[in-house]
């Protein structure tokens, strides 16, 4: 409205006096989250930018990583954010079973994930290829490792919701987390689309 | 400068010259060209930001004055709030004088970017072609400077000399922790970082003894890393090199890492000749035997690293805890109040200056100079010339 | 069971009777001064009975009001702290010279400026703004309370668990010896291996979860939570440098915490990002401190900015002169400041180039603050100026700010830096800024919206005392360092050797004591408002005839804040409302919708001192014990559905009453 049309005798309304209800917030501030999330993120990787090639005199990539290991495991979580989409969709039926079996196939999956990244560190700290060894392993622990806890803690958030659905139901607080939590898992899916494709390929093949 | 700048900037000196008067502003009558032209800078910047400064100023006590709300003759207009003339007024002042101040900018910090080679002594006079310059090759010690004069074969400590109105090329590292290397009468300070090196180009235009000292908190030291720096006439230099060779002792490797130890107030120490490679191999971080030097480490990365079986190299190339390795107790101790004393290494020849003058002839030039390019951060070189790949750039 | 060391390490790990700095005149009488004051303190407490209150009005409150005055308790207490760093310092430093070595060695010298100015920055000036931001943000958008109310209390909880961190270690050991950014090698595990530098990184690391929850919690009220009819060009110009104050906090706040983050492996995991050998690079630590840094600074400056152009315009009785202008400046400020970093480290080496474009984009900056001063000049241009305590802060700052910006401009020409960074001049550029910018703007704030947090004034004049005495103290204090700056002396010393510089030390050390009146007349002032309540009791609402919404509440305003969510017209919407003839109304009350309170925050941020605590001194078992409980009450917290209530029209009916009635007979 502004000032132009209103005549200034004419008492314009200065309040509601219907109950006033803002849009709710969380998916915005969620969005927020992420993002200040993605920056933790892009500084990990732009770290693994400037010292990744400062192998110290030791191994570098092409020395150290199992390129078909890291694709089944790429596989485990693209798969899992699929699934996650699957029970999104039941969500939106309201099909409370069907969304809690796709969540835990999600989480299933998740959990393969993060095993076979735990053999893949143990494997190399066993070959004496550990965070300490040089500022490369540095930045590709820290990276690494850092999506791996984001991805444990979703599985935690994961397994809560999920208790939480099968005690009150898809009610409208839990469909709001479930989609929360959806975006925290295709984020997680985004970002390591980055390590697969930044520190794995271009590190072995490039 | 061109001759409109030259007489901008003599009005500006003379409206500032009775400010510095009674005190001794070394920033503001430095004794070297380059201190000298960025002390020109600080004038100029200061009298273009005043032209928008004080009108503000005044207005402001004018308006706060002017409009009290006790004075009722003057205006008051409470829908007043926009005038597009104004406004443009408002952004465009301002705009011009950054665009001033930019190009002065631009220009100045090329021309006065340290790691440019000198073009003249002073204002008056350009460098002459058969000018050799003194290459000065700076270490910051916890908490103390060594310097080598690799062209003269000496060292020295907390000491530094070099004649009047000759180029000098400093070559700045560290041996710990950063600090800034800051003659505050010759040029701007540059910082000294451990396993890189930095450069300053200066020239000393008189005569004189001046502070040097870190100007980067580097720890419980600090404040006592200060050293004096001496600009001499040839004579009275060459007479300075004499002493340091007369009364110096040998800076080899062992006395190095004596001297590598943390120490405070620390005496002036000569050294008559310095291991040829001493410097680069602190550079390079590799002063102590066994180590690999960080040249050796960039060339093995950049060849694609030294594959799994290179766990011996990991040892050869640490370093920052090597006093805890040697069994020593670290600078920084683990709670408050141990307030370690400060302990000097024992070395029975060192030697305290005692001004004596003893002439002697000099060769300045008795090892070659290791000029390299510029190239933003230099890194680590690893004695031969061959830069090595820089350390922040070093992705492609 | 005590001769086993095994099993006292397990226990305590690195922590040890000889870590009590018993030793330590100066902080044993600190010690027992805290001990006394704060068993006073439990005592009366305890005697008023006041602890139910406690923590059922306050400690779990959600209200956003209550929040942000228990920021600016935090904020003010820390000051106290900060500046008693600040006065030993200067003392420290007037003494200091040739054979005297003061009373501070370096070691202990050197904490001190470390968390003065750790103290100053994260614990006094950002509470102090989030406070602001918190109190005033929802009034002026004419809302309820923030977007996350929970979040809101768990995010200022997370802040007073950092300084609690900050403060142990005054009494437990010792703070970093590094300077207040900690840059590495030097803050390394080989340089630094003590529990300083460990309190510093879980201290920010643990306030800096509380920052940036709150910045996000902020953008997401101000973005969805405005009244209807509040464009965002309607929007008070408080607001809007709220909002990209918060916008740089979130962009800005993870790049700390990341940073934190690999300092911290550095020294627990022995990784190489930041050391000297196997390929680690100090610089790039350097580069990312700095890249939150600077924005860092707006962070603190834009609320600053905020509050002036509230005050202004209020105190001319005039409407802000060129609000698009401050809008567009502010959010210029708000970009530029990213591309400015490197300004703080041109000696680093770096190109001519390089250096060249940072100081050039640091000089536009000033190019929008600039247009800011016009504003308010031109706002108290043809305005009828009432000399209250804000406006004498405005009025104070705009003459000091200009000064503190010229400097900066100056430290922003490359090779006029060289011979600038480090140097006492530097120190004064930016006590300049943030003492005459930020600190001016947060007092002014603080006797603006007093009235509206407690319904009653503040004590004018006590109020002036401490302004004349912070104005004139602050240039006592800091013209001397600019010379001396200027004559070559760098930061941080603990001694100085020429003995002729002494004078201008103590001068500046009379500036200090000057300033110290200043802050003594401020506490004065609060005991004496208090005291004088009744006198200066303010039943309106809107003491100062001012602009925006949170004047058309009552003060303090209800729990509720409107009892009808105000329709906004124009950008001064208060004043517009006066203008037009606003009725409030008086009757129709509907039920209120409102969060409930909750203790989750506050037993999540002692669980995090807990967590700190251990891995600052290796108290593994305390690590994992506080980590799993962390994660305990976080899941149990979320089976909590039952989160909010109603206030019934009759009790909404009850407060709009009695405020008519007081109104009533004020008339």
């Amino acid at each position: 409205m502004s000032k132009t049309n209103v005549d200034p005798l004419e008492k314009p309304r200065f309040y509601l006096e219907e109950d006033h209800h803002p849009e709710s917030s969380t998916n915005l501030g969620f969005w927020l989250y992420l993002m200040s999330d993605c920056l933790i993120f892009a500084i990990l990787f732009a770290t693994y930018a400037v010292v990744g090639r400062n192998y110290a005199a030791g191994p570098s990539p092409a020395d150290l990583f199992d390129l078909p290991l890291v694709a089944i495991n790429t596989a485990m979580l693209l798969l899992s954010s699929i699934t996650y989409g699957f029970a999104m969709l039941q969500m939106e039926r309201n099909a409370k079973a069907e969304t809690l079996f796709w969540l835990g196939v999600t989480g299933i999956f998740g959990a393969i994930f993060i095993g076979l990244e735990l053999y893949e560190f143990i494997h190399l700290i066993h070959d004496g290829a550990g965070p300490s060894r040089s500022a490369f392993l540095s930045a590709f622990f820290t990276l690494v490792g850092t999506h791996g806890l984001h991805v444990t803690f979703g599985i935690i958030w994961l397994i809560t919701l999920m208790v939480q659905v099968s005690m009150k139901g898809l009610i409208e607080a839990n469909r709001r987390r479930l989609m929360c939590l959806s975006m925290f898992w295709h984020f997680l899916d985004v970002v390591w689309i980055g390590v697969f494709s930044f520190v794995y390929l271009i590190g072995v093949v490039g | 400068m061109t001759p409109m700048l030259k007489r901008f900037f003599q009005i500006s000196l003379a409206l500032f010259l009775p400010l510095l008067a009674g005190c001794n502003m070394v920033v503001m009558s430095p004794s070297g060209d380059i201190a000298a032209q960025q002390r020109d800078l600080i004038v100029i910047s200061v009298v273009l930001m005043l032209l928008i400064i004080v009108p503000v100023l005044f207005l402001t006590l004018y308006f706060a004055w002017h409009y009290r709300r006790t004075n009722v003759n003057a205006a008051y207009d409470p829908e007043w709030h926009h005038s597009t003339r104004l406004e443009v007024i408002i952004w465009a002042a301002p705009l011009a004088i950054i665009i001033a101040l930019g190009a002065v900018t631009w220009i100045s910090t090329h021309k006065l970017d340290p790691y440019r080679p000198l073009d003249r002594i002073d204002a008056a006079r350009p460098i002459p072609a058969d000018a050799r310059p003194l290459t000065v090759e700076v270490v910051a010690l916890d908490w103390k400077w060594l310097f080598f004069y690799p062209e003269l074969g000496i060292a020295t400590v907390n000491e530094l000399a070099a004649p009047v109105d000759v180029p000098i090329n400093f070559k700045i590292t560290a041996s710990s922790v950063m600090n800034s290397f800051y003659i505050p009468a010759l040029a701007g300070q540059v910082y000294a970082m451990p396993g890189m090196e930095t450069k300053l180009h200066a020239v000393i235009n008189k005569e004189g003894e001046f502070d040097g000292f870190s100007a980067n908190y580097s720890g419980p030291g600090f404040s006592h890393m200060r050293f004096k720096f001496h600009g001499l006439n040839q004579q009275r230099f060459d007479e300075w090199i004499a002493r340091v060779k007369t009364q110096g002792t040998a800076l080899n490797r062992d006395a190095y890492l004596r001297l590598e130890k943390p120490s405070e107030k620390e005496p002036i120490r000569y050294y008559a000749s310095a291991d040829k490679d001493l410097y680069s191999s602190i550079l390079n971080l590799c002063a102590e035997n066994g180590k690999m030097c960080m040249s050796e480490m960039m060339h093995i990365d950049m060849m694609g690293g030294a594959g799994k079986e290179s766990a011996e190299n990991r040892e050869k190339l640490e370093y920052d805890n090597r006093r805890v390795e040697r069994g020593e107790n670290t600078n920084s101790p683990t709670h408050p109040a141990s307030g370690e004393p400060s302990r000097s290494p024992q070395e029975p020849n060192s030697t305290v200056n005692d001004n004596g003058q003893q002439p002697m002839q000099h060769d300045m030039h008795n090892m070659p100079g290791m000029d390299m390019q510029h190239q933003g951060h230099q890194a680590p070189d690893n004695g031969d010339g061959n830069p090595a790949p820089t350390q922040l750039n070093n992705n492609n | 069971m005590f001769s086993n060391p095994d099993l006292l390490k397990f226990i305590f790990g690195r922590l040890t009777l000889e870590a009590i700095p018993y030793h330590e005149p100066i902080l044993i009488v600190t010690f027992i001064g805290v001990m006394l004051g704060g068993l006073a303190l439990l005592g009366v407490i305890t005697y008023f009975k006041f602890w139910g209150p406690l923590w059922r009005d306050w400690i779990t409150s959600v209200d956003h009001k209550k929040i942000g005055i228990m920021y600016i308790i935090l904020a003010i207490i820390m000051l106290l702290r900060g500046f008693s760093d600040a006065v030993l310092m200067r003392a420290q430093q007037a003494l200091a010279f040739g054979e005297n070595e003061g009373f501070l060695p370096p070691h202990h010298y050197d904490q001190i400026f470390t968390a003065h100015g750790v103290i100053m920055i994260f614990f006094v000036a950002m509470p102090f703004v989030t406070g602001f931001m918190n109190f005033v943000v929802p009034l002026q958008i004419g809302a309820r309370d923030v977007s996350f109310p929970f979040l809101n209390n768990f995010s200022f909880w997370m802040t007073t668990a950092g300084a609690i961190i900050i403060m142990l270690s005054l009494f437990i050991g010792e703070f970093a010896r590094t300077g207040w950014l900690a840059y590495p090698p030097l803050s390394g595990a080989a340089y630094s291996p003590g529990v300083g530098v460990d309190y510093y990184l879980w201290g920010l690391q643990v306030a800096g979860v509380g920052t940036t929850l709150s910045g996000i919690n902020l953008i997401a009220t101000i973005v969805k939570m405005r009244a209807p009819g509040m464009t965002f060009m309607k929007m008070p110009i408080f607001t809007w440098t709220s909002l990209c104050t918060n916008v740089l906090i979130v962009a800005t706040f993870p790049i700390l915490t990341a940073t934190l983050a690999l300092l911290s492996l550095d020294r627990y995991v022995g990784t190489n990002f930041f050391t000297n050998d196997l390929g680690g690079n100090p610089m790039m630590y350097i580069n990312l401190i700095w890249i939150w840094g600077h924005p860092e600074v707006y962070i603190l400056v834009l609320p600053a900015f905020g509050i002036f152009s509230e005050v202004v315009a209020t105190f001319c009785g005039k409407r802000l002169f060129g609000y698009a202008s401050m809008v567009y400046a502010t959010c210029v400020i708000m970009i530029l400041s990213y591309l400015v970093w490197l300004h703080h480290f041109f000696t680093m080496g770096s190109g001519a180039s390089v250096n060249a474009f940072f100081g050039i984009t640091t000089m536009i900056i000033s190019i929008p603050t600039g247009a800011k001063i016009f504003n308010w000049l031109f706002t108290m241009y043809r305005g009828r100026i009432r000399y209250e305590v804000p406006m004498l802060w405005t009025v104070g700052f705009m003459v000091t700010f200009v000064i503190g910006g010229m400097t900066g401009v100056m430290l922003a020409v490359p090779p006029a830096d060289f011979v600038l960074h480090n140097s006492l001049f530097l120190i004064a550029h930016f006590h300049n800024v943030i003492i005459g910018g930020v600190l001016f703007g947060l007092l002014a704030g603080v006797n603006y919206w007093f009235p509206k947090a407690f319904g009653f004034k503040l004590d004018p004049f006590w109020g002036k005392m401490s302004f004349w005495f912070w104005l004139i103290g602050f240039y006592i204090a800091f013209m001397p360092l600019y010379v001396l700056g200027l004559m070559g002396v760098t930061r941080r010393l603990s001694h100085i050797e020429d003995p002729s510089l002494q004078i201008w030390f103590v001068t500046a050390a009379v500036g200090v004591a000057l300033i110290a009146c200043g802050i003594a007349s401020f506490i004065i002032q609060l005991v004496v408002s208090f005291r004088k309540r009744e006198e200066l009791r303010d039943v309106t609402g809107d003491p100062w005839n001012g602009r925006t919404l949170e004047w058309s509440t009552s003060s303090p305003p209800p729990d509720y804040n409107f009892a009808f969510t105000p329709v906004v017209h124009d950008h001064d919407s208060w004043y517009d409302m006066k203008n037009r003839g606003y009725g409030r109304p008086l009757q129709g009350f509907k039920p209120i919708h409102m969060p409930k309170n909750t203790g989750a925050g506050a037993i999540l941020s002692t669980l995090s001192v807990a967590l700190a605590f251990g891995l600052i001194w290796y108290i593994w078992w305390l690590v994992a014990v506080s980590f799993v409980a962390i994660l305990a009450v976080a899941i149990i917290h979320t089976f909590n559905y039952n989160r909010d209530f109603y206030i019934s029209a009759e009790d909404v009916s009850a407060e709009e009453t009695r405020r008519t009635e007081l109104l009533a007979r004020q008339v």
